[in-house]
């Protein structure tokens, strides 16, 4: 009983040391978004005193901010829609159809998961320049749901394949086509993989840095890390207003995580129980 | 490393064909359906995916700025410069010291807070989404957030000389001999949160029955951990390798942040030389083999370790792959 106790203790030492550790840093840039640089030049772990606002209010006041969090909003939803769309698509097709060539097409979807974006950025810079979608939302959004596409069919093919044949048969019986039982019945069923992939692509997008670098030149179209990154560099000697800009830029990531913790958890984690 | 999160999910790849059991239906309707379905996807794929991929290889024989004629073929003199550099040279060795300190320091934190996180604690939901709060956040803002407190004199400087251990405050960011391990602190607190999460998960799988037999046969609890709780969390353990590996040789964000791999080189990784060299410099053709290089690293890691790591876990598309 003794040693129970003792490993409850140190669990919980260990949560505090964990905890500490993670949200310190959190701490550090919302509690510094509301002092001034003086103050934080002269006690940088300091809390604020007094309360300033003026950091928060001026980066909330200004377009910027708004821009890019907008930016990467729709290029996130774009991104999301065109991965899942596509990828539901081909993971009907590649579960429920049977054709010559069928498990060579999936591995040659699966492959993709071996390719970094980095390895592919260079000539993808060049191809978006001919097809004329550098500074384009389509330009960043396509090439990421194209990089999404591989997990996206890869989780969804074995959930798709899963449902039974009998729903099938009873649908054809119906008088159903198969792209209806496809739109009807079997899309509906697949709802929690189709969440999974699509939080996997939206966060995958959301976060994407590279990319935007490349695409984007016209501060207009920044995205949020593109955004909060360049904003860091310009405004290095403004440190406060730096911090305010950065706590405001983790609020919808860690907001989203909150309502999806579970599928993203679950995302990560599914394949692994096995 | 968003991207390289989940190259082994291989859930069970369907074995036994398509459960439709209707009679073949007439060929050309159903061609056409198939080629509805899987032609917008393979487009997509295949012309934003493999084909740039294959360019890389192609660009990488030439000299060539990336603007003008493609004329200069030069063969593989841009391989053989790559590995005559130095500074590439080093970029591996970065790669490859994060991808070690990784397995060496935050394979065994991640299992020892697993393990303490995986008691009964009060909160624990709560504490589960705080650690794993950082892994949410883009590796972008998590460059800055460590930008600012590394500031000379400025919040991490300030804890330490508090806690007394001032002796400890180096140019986190500027001193050479550092610098590396300053983003690989950086980078372990941003990532242990998902190695928790993972290993929870694992841990979950470990009936209760197990350890309370091996306590009854008078198991110590190290020997439990040993014997019974590390084995069964082996498959867990060897995805996280897997993931931590690849994550660490395609390196790129956080440290063309913080230190665009500087300074001199010493936090360059094959990433950052890549666009340092392709988009900086206009070397298109150099930087492409330095793609196609970063490429055959991880594929040949990741078919290796496909092979004799993974294989006894996911019977899975990446098996069949190198079978």
């Amino acid at each position: 009983m003794r040693s129970r106790r003792f490993g409850m203790a140190t669990g919980y030492l260990a949560a505090i040391v964990v905890l500490g550790v993670t949200v310190v840093p959190l701490l550090f840039v919302v509690f510094g978004g509301f002092r001034t640089n003086a103050q934080i030049n002269s006690d940088p772990a300091g809390l604020p005193g007094p309360w300033v606002t003026d950091n928060y209010a001026s980066v909330l006041g200004s377009s910027a901010f708004w821009t890019f969090l907008g930016n990467s909003a729709l290029i996130a939803v774009i991104a999301t829609a065109v991965a899942v769309g596509l990828g539901s698509m081909a993971g009907f097709a590649l579960s429920r159809y049977q054709f010559k060539g069928r498990e060579a097409l999936y591995t040659l979807f699966t492959l993709g998961l071996l390719f970094p974006l980095t390895v592919a950025t260079l000539p993808l810079y060049l191809w978006l320049r001919q097809l004329g979608m550098l500074e384009s939302f389509w330009g960043v959004a396509i090439p990421e749901a194209a990089f999404s596409l591989p997990v996206t069919i890869v989780i969804l093919r074995p959930f798709m394949h899963a449902i039974p044949g009998e729903l099938e048969d009873a649908a054809v019986l119906d008088g159903a086509t198969r792209l209806g039982f496809f739109w009807r019945i079997l899309l509906p069923l697949s709802t929690p993989a189709l969440t999974t992939v699509a939080v996997l692509a939206f966060v995958t997008s959301w976060n994407a840095y590279l990319l935007p670098l490349l695409v984007f030149n016209d501060s207009a179209h920044f995205t949020l890390p593109l955004g909060v990154a360049t904003f860091q560099s310009q405004y290095s000697q403004d440190t406060a207003r730096v911090l305010a800009f950065t706590a405001l830029s983790m609020i919808p990531a860690l907001a989203f995580f909150v309502l999806a913790e579970r599928r993203i958890v679950g995302g990560l984690t599914g394949s692994v129980k096995g | 490393m968003t991207t390289a999160t989940t190259p082994v999910r291989t859930a069970a790849r369907p074995s036994a064909p398509a459960p439709g059991r209707r009679a073949k239906r007439s060929g050309l309707g159903k061609r056409l359906e198939l080629a509805l379905l899987l032609g917008p996807a393979l487009l997509v794929f295949v012309g934003f995916v493999l084909v740039p991929i294959g360019i890389a290889a192609f660009y990488s024989l030439f000299e060539w700025n990336g603007f003008g004629p493609l004329d200069d073929f030069i063969g593989l003199d841009n391989y053989a410069d790559a590995f005559k550099g130095g500074v590439f040279q080093g970029a591996i060795v970065h790669n490859l010291i994060i991808a070690g300190l990784s397995i060496v320091v935050q394979l065994p934190l991640s299992i020892g807070l697993a393990m303490l996180l995986n008691r009964k604690l009060r909160g624990r939901a709560v504490l589960r989404a705080l650690v794993f709060a950082p892994y949410v956040l883009s590796e972008a803002i998590t460059a800055v957030i460590w930008v600012l407190m590394l500031q000379p004199n400025g919040f991490a400087d300030q804890v330490l000389k508090g806690a007394g251990l001032g002796g400890l405050v180096h140019q986190w960011l500027a001193d050479p001999g550092i610098v590396l391990y300053t983003l690989f602190a950086v980078i372990t607190w941003k990532y242990v949160g998902f190695g928790i999460i993972l290993l929870l998960a694992g841990l979950q799988g470990v009936p209760a029955e197990l350890r309370e037999a091996a306590a009854l046969d008078g198991a110590s609890a190290w020997q439990i951990t040993r014997h019974v709780v590390l084995p069964l969390l082996g498959p867990t353990i060897r995805i996280w390798i897997f993931l931590s590996v690849i994550g660490s040789l395609q390196l790129f964000d956080i440290v063309w942040i913080m230190t665009t791999g500087g300074p001199a080189n010493a936090s360059t990784t094959m990433a950052t030389y890549l666009v340092d060299h392709g988009f900086k410099r206009y070397e298109f053709g150099f930087g492409s083999a330095v793609a196609v290089i970063l490429f055959v690293i991880c594929f040949v890691f990741a078919l290796l370790y496909q092979r004799f790591a993974l294989r006894r876990d996911t019977q899975g598309a990446l098996t069949r792959m190198v079978g």
